[in-house]
């Protein structure tokens, strides 16, 4: 193969700020300006853009998710774990889990990082609104659910009953419990379980789906959210459903491989979908057939 | 070159000598083209550059089987006698690996330099209907969803598309019962078809006229469009496969866990080849390769596959851990979801995945296996 023409203008240097606006696959510049340490392996990264304009356009919904960039070792999608009004900036929980999570640990506060998004689909907060909302999560799967308690409690007049039922493996991984005395205090029923104690704990032990027993639900009036490990997913849904919960109530966050984030990659894919663009948030009514099918 | 004087028109279809063809090659490298077409390698007809007309593989055919794909001597001098080979336009339009942008980082800043070289203009030489419906639907991926991707859109606004009507089908083609030919219908600029000593040539944009302009021609005739006609009727009839797609998503949708996809696990090696040589597979890689002085980085894309273990890998474990899994995401992506995702099946019947998979499992008897009894 040759290249024809030469007449191109050579590399073009840019700081982020003249990145050309349409190139999807290009991350934005961004640094690293808050760190602190959850449970055990599990670190929040408060991270910057670098470019002022940049932040003050960006704008996203719960649920969506961004592309953070480790220098010279890869890409890995994150969900938005904060509030938009948490800022400056944004916020991700992130397990140490492979190459790109175990390298992150050497991030440090003015570390660069790069950023593209937000990708994807969110939460369904507009739907939710008069009916009573049911949160369940397991381990980080609260992180992509923070926002949405957090707009829950923003907006509490607009919501019926809330119920969020969060279980983790001990006490120790317990994510975001700094907090949980406040939300429960601002009107959510919070729910939460481990599922082995320790000497201190005087809470429930149990997995979650177990908490369904520990409340009322008006299957008409509920919308559900569940993200967590993907059994626990699965259990979510089962109570769910027999508590008949309809199909299109029940929302859940899914995980897949991915690459690119802009649809275009393949990596992601569920059946009809792209878990990227058309997730990574779905309705039961719209997924059943996929979800949770073996090594689909 | 100036011999016949008037500019042809967009929707003329002319005559031209053969050997003409010769010349519209070197008009479209002197009109700063870069000419692909089949050309003769060692054991197949491959795309390459073609810098002159004997480039051609003229007087060669291809014997294709399931599994298999040998060169044969014609009796003619045909320039178009074969089908299509492993290669497809795809590796000119959505290369196998390329850089998208570099990152130099220091320990408190990056910057982020996209790639900017120079896209050629490709004029490709031989385009065939399975082959421009292929190209069709790469667009709908890379130009038609909410992202667009820049580098596939350069490279594809400026080719310029030579179709061929197939005058032969390898026993691997069933384009036929997917809609998709033997006969090219939109998507060319300009369409040939072999007549015994000459070529019929459709002209059907601004862009194909350019380059006819002045080249020797006569008008076609009734008895040339006759005869170009009846040499496409004779490859549609000659098809030995086929692949029936009415009804076909729901019905692989419903055997998700049909027993035939264990037995098609027993065969596939996973070797990836029938992703790699399909015209229409889209998945790729986004990997960083970054310098040794670790100052910056190159984010490299590269052509993946469903059948590579890592496709699906997930931090807890691989989603597709087993041959059945990716076989039955290949598959039902192709013919199933592909129409959910992009509105059209996801094959066009060019028969490569037969050809080419070392062991000569056939897209068309799984499916019509799936199916069962199902009209
Ligand atoms: C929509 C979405 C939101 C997520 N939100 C969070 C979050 O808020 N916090 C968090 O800690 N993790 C989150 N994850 C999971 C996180 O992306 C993976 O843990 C991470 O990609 C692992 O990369 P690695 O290189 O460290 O691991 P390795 O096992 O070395 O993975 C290698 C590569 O495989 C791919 N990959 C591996 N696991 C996953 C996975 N689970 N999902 C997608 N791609 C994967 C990535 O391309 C990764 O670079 C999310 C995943 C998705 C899809
Ligand atoms: S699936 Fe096979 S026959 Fe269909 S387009 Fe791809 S390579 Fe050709
Ligand atoms: S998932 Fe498989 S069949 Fe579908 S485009 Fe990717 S490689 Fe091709
Ligand atoms: S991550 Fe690439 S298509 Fe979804």
């Amino acid at each position: 193969m040759t290249t024809t023409q030469s007449t191109s203008p050579g590399p073009r240097t840019v700081q982020g700020a003249d990145l050309p606006e349409d190139d999807p696959f290009l991350p934005r510049p961004a640094y690293v300006s808050e760190i602190r340490g959850e449970t055990p392996g599990i670190t929040t990264y408060r991270i910057e853009f670098a470019d002022p304009d940049r932040a003050a356009c960006y704008a996203y919904e719960p649920g969506q998710f961004n592309m953070l960039w480790m220098p010279g070792i890869g890409e890995v999608p994150i969900s938005i774990a904060s509030a938009p009004d948490e800022g400056p900036g944004i916020l991700h929980t992130i397990r140490a889990t492979g190459r790109v999570t175990n390298a992150m640990t050497s991030l440090k506060p003015k570390s660069p990082i790069g950023l593209r998004g937000p990708y994807g689909r969110g939460w369904p907060l507009k739907q939710a609104e008069g009916r009573d909302v049911l949160v369940v999560s397991g381990g980080l799967g609260l992180a992509p659910l923070r926002p949405v308690v957090l707009a829950l409690l923003a907006n509490r007049e607009r919501y019926g009953k809330v119920i969020l039922m969060h279980g983790a493996r001990t006490p120790k991984d317990l994510l975001y419990d700094y907090e949980y005395e406040s939300w429960s205090a601002r009107g959510i029923e919070t729910l939460i379980t481990v599922d082995r104690g320790d000497a201190a704990w005087r809470g429930r032990v149990g997995v979650v789906p177990v908490l369904f027993n520990r409340v009322t639900i008006d299957p008409k009036r509920t919308l559900m959210m569940t993200c967590g490990p993907e059994v626990l997913m699965r259990f979510a849904v089962a109570e769910a459903i027999a508590r008949e919960i309809p199909a299109g109530s029940i929302y859940y966050s899914l995980e897949r491989n991915m690459h690119c984030a802009i649809g275009l990659c393949g990596h992601c894919q569920l059946g009809p979908d792209f878990v990227c663009k058309d997730g990574p948030v779905f309705d039961h009514s719209q997924t059943a057939r996929f979800f949770s099918r073996e090594h689909f | 070159m100036n011999s016949s004087a008037a500019i042809a028109p967009v929707g003329e279809t002319v005559v031209i000598e053969k050997p003409v063809l010769g010349s519209i090659i070197d008009r479209l490298w002197r009109d700063g083209y870069t000419v692909v077409g089949p050309t003769l390698a060692e054991s197949a007809i491959v795309i390459d550059q073609v810098r002159a007309i004997d480039d051609l593989p003229i007087g060669w055919t291809d014997d294709q089987e399931a599994g298999t794909y040998r060169l044969r001597r014609r009796d003619d001098r045909a320039y178009f006698g074969y089908a299509v080979g492993p290669h497809s336009w795809k590796q000119f339009l959505f290369p196998p690996k390329t850089t998208l942008y570099s990152i130099e980082f220091r320990a408190d800043s990056m910057t982020v330099k996209p790639n900017v070289d120079p896209v050629p203009s490709y004029a490709f030489l031989g385009v065939r209907s399975c082959d421009l419906h292929a190209i069709e639907i790469q667009d709908r991926v890379f130009l038609h969803g909410p992202y667009v991707d820049r580098q596939y859109q350069a490279r594809r606004e400026k080719a310029l598309i030579v179709a061929v009507h197939c005058a032969v089908a390898a026993s691997t083609c069933f384009c036929e019962s997917t809609g998709t030919g033997p006969r090219a219908v939109r998507g060319f600029d300009l369409a040939l078809t072999e007549l015994e000593s000459e070529f019929l040539v459709e002209i059907a944009t601004p862009r194909g006229a350019a380059i006819c302009d002045g080249i020797k021609s006569r008008p076609a005739a009734g008895s040339d469009l006759g005869a170009a006609a009846r040499i496409v009727d004779k490859t549609r009839n000659s098809m030995k496969r086929s692949l029936n797609l009415n009804g076909l998503p729901d019905i692989l949708y419903q055997n998700l866990e049909h027993p035939r996809w264990d037995q098609v696990a027993e065969r596939c090696l996973s070797c990836t080849n029938c992703t790699m040589v399909c015209p229409t597979c889209f998945c790729h890689a986004l990997e960083d390769v970054p310098s040794l002085d670790g100052a910056s980085s190159e984010k490299i894309r590269q052509w993946d596959s469903c059948f590579n273990p890592d496709h699906a890998h997930m931090a807890g474990g691989n989603n597709r851990p087993d041959i059945r899994s990716r076989y039955r995401q290949w598959l039902t992506h192709k013919l199933a979801s592909w129409v959910d995702q992009y509105g059209v099946s996801g094959c066009v019947g060019c028969g490569r995945c037969v050809t080419w998979c070392p062991v000569g499992i056939d897209i068309t008897e799984e499916a019509a296996a799936i199916r069962g009894d199902q009209p």
